[in-house]
């Protein structure tokens, strides 16, 4: 039983190095999950790593899979829908979350007929599911140096963005961060998607953001233990969807978001906050 | 924990100088004109509608004049020469974030902790006597969501207490709010008053405004009257305060001003007497002019 939990870890290489990844993205993804979550941005989170899609698709057909051309080329797709939808809720009659889905929706499809008229179904679901096996260690190295700089960011903008969100009309008032922290804060996300990419796919890599804060909630009632617990979320699962896909040869990418997507249900019906069984539970009540 | 008002330089007056706020070009507050003097504690009384709310955001600066300006004390933001505090209304704040009371209030200390500052011994020392001045002792580690409508509004009122500034704003601090709490408020906001701090409350209550008010601006878009309670809230100026009709007319022609200064509008009307931009709107039930009614809760 331990031999099947170490043992793959310590006979390959590329086992090891999917796990420190997954350590680096369940950390640093857990902090903007949760923001993205309390802002009831989940969706807007989802709708962005499409958005990067098309940029990726590019500059592979352009340059082939190269990991520098495709990360800049995901960032620079990325931050422009992201103005782009900003822009057009301010200027027209659409709400933000309106033009964000209809520019997802558009990214993606253009996204995969790029990658399909240059390469193959197996490029095409490199894309779309990536590839957390076969991390080489310069996308290693990128993962990292993704998450170290969100944390540090984070470190400095962490008053602003929760005031920003838990009461924006105060903040505007003592202080004039909260425009800046948020921008600063959605470049992060972005930052985190492209890096999620390349070990997810388009279609996955929100999930490990999404699914660890979701299920934090029923967990804390406190804001830096619920950023701790969805970190440790993520890298459970993340383990735990190796391990399913190594020993049961299924694809890892969706072993590791089921796997995400049991603790959530298991929270959703358990979980000490708010959950099923807490709110239903009829138990005695204090005197005060 | 509290210094004086007078430390912060509270000295000069906050001036509307033929102020005109509003939304998409509507004007809201309309031509207001006045002083309030530093130390005043001065209540904001009108109906729904009325340009209570915009004052006050006018006030903050978040929303700039389509005319006239606001100097003094508060002059536009970037040279504001005092601090001010500001209680919005309640449902400004996002109920299910996941902080404590104690987190909410230390928010009071952002302009002396900032960014990084640590919060030391010192601080939850003041927080906690923050706490004790409004009845909230003990109550640092729930979680905001579980607090009643009652006890926000006293944690607010901590808020404030904590970040000491001469000018302090509160935007219908008492809807909603029971007798005992109005009570234990309308104590603190004394206290303040006492501290030589300006108090600019928005409020329904008129027995209220009555018994604690010195200084009272009734309004309606424009000035229905604005000086001594007992001399503005007279029978004929709230009857001619509740004649002004809430919806904006989408089609009224531009107020202008002559370069001389005066008024030269393009519509007639006598400026003086209870004027409103909206009967089209109201007479027509026009959905767009309706809905610009409250363009921000």
């Amino acid at each position: 039983m331990l031999d099947g939990l170490f043992a793959p870890f310590v006979e390959f290489a590329f086992m090891r190095r999917a796990l420190a990844g997954i350590l680096a993205l369940a950390f640093s993804g857990a902090p903007l999950g949760v923001l993205l979550m309390l802002r009831r941005m989940s969706l807007t989170g989802d709708g962005l790593s499409h958005a990067i899609l098309p940029g990726t698709a590019i500059a592979y057909a352009v340059f082939g899979l190269s990991l520098w051309h495709m990360t800049l080329g995901g960032f620079l797709a990325g931050g422009a829908i992201m103005l782009l939808a900003g822009v057009m809720a301010r200027t027209t009659m659409l709400k933000e979350d309106a033009t964000l889905a209809s520019f997802y929706l558009i990214s993606l499809a253009l996204g995969v007929m790029i990658v399909s008229l240059r390469g193959s179904n197996v490029d095409l679901m490199h894309f779309l599911f990536g590839s957390v096996l076969a991390l080489d260690d310069a996308t290693l190295l990128l993962v990292a140096g993704i998450a170290s700089i969100t944390l540090v960011s984070l470190a400095l903008l962490w008053r602003p963005l929760v005031l920003d969100g838990l009461d924006p009309g105060f903040l505007r008032t003592v202080s004039r961060t909260g425009t800046p922290a948020y921008f600063g804060f959605m470049i992060l996300l972005v930052l985190n998607l492209v890096a999620g990419f390349h070990a997810l796919g388009t279609l996955l890599a929100v999930g490990f953001l999404v699914l660890p804060a979701v299920t934090a909630r029923f967990w804390a009632r406190d804001l830096s233990a619920m950023v701790l617990i969805a970190g440790i979320i993520a890298f459970s699962g993340g383990l735990a969807g190796l391990l399913l896909s190594y020993h049961a040869s299924v694809p890892t990418g969706p072993a590791l978001i089921l796997a995400l997507g049991l603790i959530f249900a298991a929270s959703v019906l358990f979980g000490p906050v708010g959950s099923v069984l807490a709110t239903h539970r009829a138990g005695r009540h204090r005197t005060g | 924990m509290l210094g004086t008002a007078t430390d912060h330089g509270a000295a000069s007056a906050i001036i509307l100088d033929d102020l005109t706020l509003g939304y998409d070009r509507h004007p809201a507050v309309h031509h207001l004109s006045g002083r309030i003097e530093p130390g005043a504690l001065l209540a904001v009384v009108g109906p729904n509608g009325a340009g209570k709310s915009t004052l006050i955001k006018g006030l903050i600066g978040e929303l700039k004049p389509l005319g006239g300006r606001i100097s003094g004390a508060l002059a536009g933001p970037g040279r504001r020469q005092v601090r001010l505090a500001y209680v919005p209304q309640k449902d400004g704040i996002d109920l299910t974030y996941p902080v404590s009371v104690f987190d909410l209030v230390a928010m009071g200390l952002w302009e002396r902790r900032g960014l990084f500052g640590a919060f030391g011994r010192s601080d939850t020392r003041a927080v906690a006597q923050a706490l004790a001045l409004v009845g909230l002792s003990g109550f640092e580690r729930r979680p905001v969501g579980t607090l009643s409508g009652g006890q926000l509004q006293r944690a607010l009122f901590a808020r404030v207490s904590l970040q000491d500034a001469p000018v302090i704003l509160l935007d219908e601090p008492f809807s909603a709010i029971d007798n005992a709490t109005v009570d234990d408020l309308m104590t603190v906001i004394g206290g303040w008053h006492r501290e030589g701090r300006t108090v600019v409350a928005v409020l329904h209550d008129l027995a209220l405004v009555r018994g604690h008010f010195p200084q009272t601006l009734l309004m309606a878009r424009q000035v229905i009257g604005w000086g001594p309670t007992a001399q503005v809230l007279t029978p004929e100026n709230l009857a001619r305060s509740r004649a002004m009709t809430e919806a904006f007319d989408e089609t009224a022609p531009f107020c202008e001003v002559s370069p001389e200064g005066g008024h030269a509008h393009t519509h007639d009307h006598a400026h003086d007497n209870g004027h409103d931009h909206g009967d089209a709107a109201a007479a027509t039930g026009s959905p767009a002019g309706q809905a610009k009614t409250h363009p921000h809760a």
